[in-house]
């Protein structure tokens, strides 16, 4: 398991070093740079702003002080919000980004686990159509026109939820963002574990297990739930990147005090420090989620162990 | 000699018989998975919506006095109202909703068949090409797919778009680059399955040179799972333009789509409910349409996976 876990450590470290690389060279090949604004700056400002940014020396010289800086933990100045390096934005605005996709991942996952074993248990009962309806709702409607309508609904006609902002420590202000990120998650994994657990239950095991006389609920939870529960780990990867990206537009839409914001602002401005240290740290995030899946993935499946 | 078993009268009776018998008629495998999608009732249902959708955003235009940028002064922000003709209302610039609802709808099918296009075309050729020379080839062409797919999708999208500007036709080419990851998956999986089979080796024995094969011989037996793939890659697609759309990045005033229709609906939903309501409809059964179209191809091509 060690060596495993080892093996699968090295071959993340070129993909996070390809996929940086790729991301400068694009970002930086981009017309435009982070000093267009509506006027022209005079040419001298304009020069000693880029030397002061190393934006005069040749890209590959730039990509390799970039490099450097980066394996140091620092990931260079802002270029258009002046006076603040790009941790420091980082710091300010990922902890509550982190958090909100975390708490969505969380809570949907957990819910879609259970509402797709009750699916498949009741399966073409009441439960399961009530279920099978929720899902398409959830995989049809993009997350930004959910939060509209949902806002809409319950933050101004029903008013029970505010329909934007965040005073600190307040949960009311969260649950409307935390449900459009978590639905469609919870969807996808119930379908999945629907579909996972219809198969379980109709193998020789689970019928022997059953035949021997233990409960149903017994058999579902010594038995069925962990084989079941494979596909579902294999989509947790790709579906925790959704979420944390997704939550980018959910926190520009209810206006709320995270990274989103900067970062589609930070785009378009070509701020290339922010843009590049965002994408890197989500990268890296996701890469080391990827990571731990596939470890959990190597837990469950027996047949992939120490490969 | 002949006639010591009495083989030849009795062949030439079958051949004789088997000219006059009127021979079951077989099905071909087309045939087949078009029963089998006929008798799925949502799919059914789904083909019918989404031609009424299309007819619509596409001939709809011609129909009606306004046009998507013109102004009707006497009637800004007004509700859905039959006798102004407004069916759907009109917005703060007093132009007609429901032209720009067609308009919008157009353009998203436009975007989404384009990207699917440039998605499909790309992500075939590339899984064939993986698939075909395996081994180191294979190796480094998918590494550089997985590559691909730890940058977060939508990070990358932004960045695409910033670069390429905001031209609409652009806009299809990067989106449809950033899409072929799967389908190369898909295709590559496939392509190692088929590369095995008899027929290819016949073409290889025969001097076909790698390219022949993969186009002639590996490429048209992808269709079934291609085909279920580019549809549900479009509704995913239509989406994403959708959500560029809405953070402004998309397509560019007076020009519109359902994304910057309800992009700005959103912000003035609280007053002007109905330019929120109306372009969020039609894209909602846009989507199910397709999800549900895209299921049900793949319960008729494929019905090992049933």
């Amino acid at each position: 398991m060690l060596n495993y876990t080892f093996r699968r450590l090295l071959t993340a470290i070129p993909v996070a070093f390809i996929a940086i690389t790729v991301c400068f060279f694009i970002l930086r090949l981009a017309p435009g740079g982070p000093f267009d604004g509506e006027r022209a700056l005079p040419a001298e400002i304009l020069r000693n702003l880029r030397a002061h940014y190393s934006l005069d020396q040749p890209l590959i010289v730039q990509y390799w002080m970039y490099v450097s800086s980066l394996l140091q933990g620092d990931f260079g100045p802002s270029m258009v919000i002046q006076d603040f390096t790009v941790s420091e934005l980082l710091a300010i605005g990922l902890p509550f980004s982190l958090m909100l996709g975390f708490t969505a991942f969380v809570l949907a996952t957990g819910i879609g686990i259970i509402a797709g074993m009750v699916a498949a248990v009741r399966q073409n009962q009441w439960p399961d159509y009530v279920l099978v309806l929720t899902v398409m709702l959830g995989i049809i409607i993009p997350n930004f026109l959910m939060a509209n309508l949902l806002q809409l609904a319950f933050g101004v006609y029903l008013d029970w939820f505010p329909a934007g902002g965040f005073v600190n420590g307040s949960i009311h202000h969260l649950v409307l963002p935390i449900t459009v990120l978590a639905w469609p998650h919870a969807a996808r994994v119930s379908r999945l574990m629907r579909g996972s657990m219809i198969e379980v239950l109709g193998t020789n095991y689970v019928r022997t297990a059953k035949s021997k006389g233990i409960g149903e609920r017994l058999v579902l939870v010594r038995h069925a739930i962990k084989p079941a529960l494979i596909p579902v780990v294999s989509y947790l990867g790709p579906g925790l990147s959704y979420l944390l990206t997704g939550s980018l537009v959910v926190e520009q839409i209810f206006s709320l005090p995270g990274i989103g914001k900067y970062f589609i602002t930070a785009a378009l401005n070509r701020d290339y420090g922010l843009v590049l240290g965002t994408t890197v740290l989500y990268m890296g995030i996701i890469i080391a989620l990827n990571l731990l899946v596939d470890l959990v993935y190597a837990w469950l499946d027996p047949k992939v162990r120490y490969r | 000699m002949a006639g010591i078993t009495g083989k030849d009268v009795v062949l030439t009776d079958y051949a004789k018989k088997l000219e006059t018998l009127d021979a079951p008629k077989g099905r071909s495998l087309t045939q087949d998975a078009l029963r089998r999608l006929f008798a799925n009732k949502a799919a059914l249902v789904s083909i019918f919506l989404l031609t009424g959708l299309v007819l619509i955003a596409f001939f709809g235009p011609y129909f009606l006095p306004w046009s998507y940028d013109a102004v009707d002064w006497s009637n800004i922000r007004k509700p859905p109202n039959f006798e102004a003709g407004h069916y759907f209302g009109t917005d703060q610039n007093g132009r007609d909703l429901l032209a720009r609802a067609m308009q919008g709808t157009q353009m998203s099918i436009i975007v989404a068949v384009v990207a699917t296009f440039v998605s499909v075309v790309i992500g075939v050729v590339y899984g064939a090409a993986s698939g075909y020379f395996g081994g180191r080839v294979d190796a480094v062409m998918m590494r550089f797919v997985d590559i691909m797919y730890a940058l977060p999708y939508i990070l990358f999208v932004i960045i695409l778009v910033v670069i390429f500007g905001r031209s609409p036709v652009l806009l299809f080419v990067g989106i449809g680059a950033i899409e072929w990851l799967t389908m190369a998956r898909i295709v590559r999986g496939q392509t190692l399955s088929l590369k095995e089979r008899e027929f290819v080796e016949a073409a290889r024995a025969g001097g076909a040179r790698p390219f022949t094969i993969i186009m002639r011989h590996i490429v048209p037996n992808l269709t079934g799972p291609v085909v279920i793939y580019a549809t549900l890659t479009i509704p995913e697609i239509i989406i994403t333009e959708s959500f560029l759309s809405y953070l402004g990045l998309g397509v560019q005033e007076p020009q519109t789509s359902l994304g910057t229709l309800i992009s700005n609906g959103s912000q003035v939903a609280e007053a002007m409910p109905w330019l929120l309501i109306f372009p969020a409809i039609i894209l909602v059964t846009m989507l199910l349409c397709l999800t549900y179209l895209g299921d049900g191809l793949r319960d008729a091509l494929d019905p090992k996976d049933r």
